[in-house]
């Protein structure tokens, strides 16, 4: 069984944690090639509507469809093809780079060759052997993109990417995001940071709170756009 | 696929147990001093409280298991790993299960040293029928790391979780410990009580296959929010 599909579709979903609205009947498209940014302020609901993607939160009502298909269907064979990268960063501290990735690779079937060039990807080739205890944030950063890449997943979801990284580093990020759009995949990506997001994203989403407030297509003028839309940025 | 997610999940577990020791330390020197503690208590002028030895090794290795559980699922909480686990294309009860033969795995070193300690300090005669006290001790560990696995991995994200695992653990536990209790007593009866001892481990067993179906049937939704 396969689950390739090239439009992800959250239709009128709602959740709720106990009496909190986390996200209120929202509906969204997202399809291959679009780098879809979610903007809003904290607690709009960008990390809920995350982990609806990546189904590990289940909707309270409404429906999450991979191509024509729910969610619910494909189960762990949809898995193999939806990349996270998460604010908690998904890597084990005690154990070196090339552990993490090696563990993780044998998870989603993922030959060496790909976990070494996944390192070096990551600049960290000559700090494979390293525990990732002694990694600053940056470079945990970077190992935790490849981590979440290794598998060359269809849909990529990325929240706070740019989290802990130089301006070097944030460019080469935002060049493998392209590549990753260009390449097929749908990029999510989380973000607070509109400069960054700005010149990046190709679709606009804001979040607030757990609501839609505008779903366009990314153009200049983005700080302006999100303080007259969701309030001061 | 499932045994080997599982497999792939419990020899992580191992690599990162092997480079740290911390939940190995910490758990044999919680359960040895809680025998100590206890053979203070229990054992008088060299003559130990009798069938005291029984209650005593079960209760080191419940208290010493459910600290295990704790350190081990705080680990998958750190930096959020349990949720990666979750999301690989696995089955996710083959990641519970991983888990819990880590626990199992952990548990069965403890007991390597608490066994001849409590049967030294306690004058037990708990070799007298090694094979069924393996059997014994496989069986009641085994139920006891299913459902402190379930437990723990369903409370990891859980503010509360260092007060509620016991909580929830320890009464449903209960029979469990009464099986191990009571099979170890017939262990180390003069004469050898052989049938009530395999009464108790096939019970125990019974108990397992319950607990690990449930425990199979319901980690994937408990665990997904």
């Amino acid at each position: 069984m396969t689950a390739d599909f090239d439009a992800v579709s959250l239709i009128d979903v709602s959740r709720h944690f106990g009496r909190r609205r986390a996200i209120a009947r929202l509906s969204l498209t997202a399809r291959a090639g679009d780098i879809l940014g979610l903007l809003g302020p904290n607690g709009a609901g960008k990390s809920t509507l995350i982990g609806l993607l990546a189904t590990l939160v289940a909707p309270t009502s409404g429906e999450v469809r991979f191509g024509d298909q729910p969610a619910r269907a494909l189960g762990a064979v949809l898995r193999r093809r939806l990349g996270l990268l998460a604010h908690e960063l998904h890597l084990y501290p005690e154990l070196s780079a090339r552990q993490n990735l090696r563990f993780f690779g044998e998870l989603y079937g993922v030959g060496a060759g790909r976990v070494e060039a996944a390192l070096a990807r990551a600049g960290l080739d000559e700090r494979g052997d390293d525990d990732v205890s002694g990694f600053s944030r940056g470079m945990r950063q970077r190992l935790a993109l490849e981590r979440a890449l290794l598998h060359d997943p269809r849909l990529v979801l990325l929240d706070e990417p740019f989290t802990g990284l130089d301006d070097r580093a944030v460019g080469v990020v935002s060049e493998r995001v392209r590549e990753l759009a260009a390449g097929g995949a749908i990029v999510v990506l989380a973000t607070h940071d509109l400069d960054l997001a700005e010149g990046l994203i190709t679709r606009v989403v804001l979040l607030r709170d757990g609501r839609l407030v505008a779903d366009e297509a990314a153009a200049t003028g983005l700080r302006a756009r999100y303080r007259r839309v969701v309030g001061s940025a | 696929m499932f045994a080997r997610t599982a497999l792939l999940v419990l020899r992580k577990d191992f690599a990162i147990e092997i480079k740290s020791r911390e939940i190995l330390y910490t758990t044999l020197l919680f359960a040895l001093s809680c025998v100590l503690v206890f053979s203070i208590a229990f054992v008088k002028e060299g003559e130990p409280l009798e069938d005291a030895a029984a209650g005593i090794l079960w209760i080191a290795i419940e208290f010493a298991g459910t600290l295990a559980l704790g350190r081990t699922f705080e680990r998958e909480r750190y930096g959020e790993t349990l949720r990666a686990l979750l999301l690989a294309p696995a089955p996710r009860a083959a990641i519970y299960v991983g888990k819990m033969l880590g626990i199992v795995a952990l548990l069965a070193v403890c007991e390597l040293l608490l066994v001849p300690l409590v049967a030294l300090l306690f004058r037990s005669r708990l070799f007298e029928a090694p094979v069924l006290l393996v059997a014994l001790l496989l069986a009641g560990t085994v139920g006891f790391a299913v459902v402190g696995s379930l437990f723990a991995a369903m409370l990891v994200r859980a503010r509360t979780r260092d007060v509620m695992l016991p909580i929830l653990l320890y009464p449903m536990t209960v029979p469990l410990m009464i099986g191990g209790v009571r099979g170890t007593v017939a262990l180390t009866q003069t004469p050898l009580d052989q049938p009530s001892a395999i009464m108790w481990i096939v019970l125990l067993l019974c108990m397992d296959a319950v607990f690990l179906m449930l425990a199979l049937w319901t980690f994937e939704p408990l665990m997904t929010e």
